[in-house]
């Protein structure tokens, strides 16, 4: 059989409600397991190895939380239009479902980000808020995140709210760029990014290290928020079928 | 294909004209709320004219969401919009008929107007032209993007509130770029960057944001 037949089958296995519940259940421990372990390792490496900044002192360390939350704000808005279109577009119900269900953890992980931020710019700017172009643009990121989450809650049946706050998120991805140059353009007084620049990083290997870990270590937890969500969501949706009433027999 | 386009464009300013108030209460709206801004502020010429550009934009968005309310909602209630998705046209087509129409009796008043409000407000000669062209570039971007979040919320009791929260957002870019340009003028600086800008978001909302408003009302009617 050719590879592409085998991802054709294995991704319409994995569109199948019982079959996506019966293997995230097997592989949840595991993230959360894989998850705690680079998460303690991130924090260790973090506060405790990594060196002093010349110029921010301690005050620095917040990073660790506040980058990879920051970058986990847009990806998980990014997962959230892409499966919002593929669930519009083949009405895969899995899709919807994992579209819907990373809203709350998206916006979570932004306001994270911005409360970081601010707790970071007391000792930096001397101020908790300034109207700086990141900062607004993760506001408004959060904003978009709301807008989607009270769409969803508006509409009573959730087959069409899925479809609905998939068109928002995909007119919201359109946006993103235009409203992050717009900002951008408006003021800037944030750092320059640290990582991007992948010749020369501006960051010492020390520091970049517990950076990574952190990163890898917040999406896993995002996967595995998210399949707990999706496994809750699936089991509300889909109580009156047959591999539902199955499940819970079984457990009696 | 033109043809239907020309006729529900006659049709909805021949609807409006029948109903004048719905011309004239977001403009009701819209002068209201600029004649509370030095109510609150005090007689402050300086500040006034400083801050005059950041309150006509503000209240020309709210007036602008408030007048979209009734874009598609008589006709979503009385089903025409279901007749009109059966046309031999496509609905992305036929749906920017009526936003041109809404444009024509909400914005366009809109814009004529404010050289008076803006006299109010102490804006001196020399950014009024480009207080109007702003205008001219932006309201029919808010009308097109305001559209998708209505065709979102046409059916929902609640709409209004959620509408606020869907699109103000998205507004952003247009605001930003709009009062940069009075600015810039206001310093004797030239605005041509921040109005081509504008152009360029407005042209991209012609070409994409019918498409999503199509699909979003086939959402909304289901």
């Amino acid at each position: 059989m050719s590879i592409t037949a085998n991802i054709t089958r294995l991704y319409h296995q994995f569109a199948s409600p019982p079959y996506f519940y019966r293997i995230s259940g097997l592989w949840l421990p595991y993230i959360m397991g894989l998850f705690l372990i680079l998460f303690l390792a991130g924090l260790y490496g973090g506060l405790i190895l990594a060196p002093m900044d010349y110029e921010q002192g301690e005050a620095y360390r917040i990073i660790y939380v506040h980058v990879p939350a920051a970058w986990m704000s847009l990806f998980i808005y990014m997962v959230m239009a892409i499966t919002g279109a593929i669930g519009l577009i083949w009405r895969i119900k899995l899709a919807e479902i994992v579209s819907i269900s990373s809203a709350p953890i998206g916006a979570s992980f932004t306001f994270l980000a911005l409360v970081t931020g601010s707790i970071w710019g007391k000792p930096m700017w001397n101020t908790w808020w300034v109207w700086d172009a990141r900062l607004t643009s993760e506001l408004l990121l959060l904003f978009l995140y709301l807008g989607v989450m009270a769409l969803y809650n508006a509409i009573e049946d959730k087959r069409t709210a899925a479809r609905a706050v998939a068109i928002l998120a995909l007119v919201g991805v359109v946006n993103i760029p235009i409203i992050h140059y717009s900002v951008e353009w408006w003021n800037t007084l944030h750092q320059g990014p640290t990582i991007t620049k992948f010749d020369k990083p501006s960051i010492h290997i020390s520091m970049l290290i517990p950076l990574l870990l952190m990163a890898v270590a917040f999406k896993l937890f995002y996967i595995g928020s998210l399949f707990m969500r999706v496994r809750t969501e699936l089991l509300a949706r889909e109580q009156k079928s047959k591999w539902v009433t199955q499940l819970l027999e079984g457990q009696k | 294909m033109f043809n239907a386009w020309l006729q529900i464009f006659k049709r909805d300013l021949l609807i409006a004209f029948r109903r004048r108030s719905e011309i004239i209460h977001p403009l009701i709206f819209f002068v209201m709320v600029i004649s509370l801004f030095p109510l609150a502020i005090g007689d402050d010429k300086v500040l006034l004219q400083k801050i005059a550009p950041a309150i006509i934009w503000v209240t020309a968005l709210l007036a602008t969401m408030l007048s979209l309310d009734n874009l598609f909602r008589s006709d979503f209630e009385d089903g025409s919009l279901e007749q009109m998705t059966l046309l031999k046209s496509p609905l992305s087509l036929l749906v920017t008929a009526k936003i041109t129409a809404h444009w024509f009796i909400t914005g366009l008043p809109l814009i004529l107007i404010t050289p008076l409000l803006a006299v109010l407000l102490y804006v001196p000669a020399e950014t009024m032209s480009i207080l109007l062209l702003t205008l001219l570039l932006g309201t029919p971007t808010l009308s097109l993007i305001g559209a998708v979040g209505i065709a979102l919320t046409v059916g929902l009791r609640q709409g209004g509130v959620i509408l606020s929260l869907l699109i103000l957002p998205l507004y952003i870019p247009v605001l930003i770029f709009a009062t940069l340009a009075l600015q810039n003028t206001a310093q004797g600086f030239s605005a041509e960057a921040q109005l081509a800008m504008m152009l360029a978001i407005l042209v991209l909302s012609i070409t994409l944001s019918p498409f999503a408003i199509a699909a979003a009302l086939k959402v909304s009617l289901n």
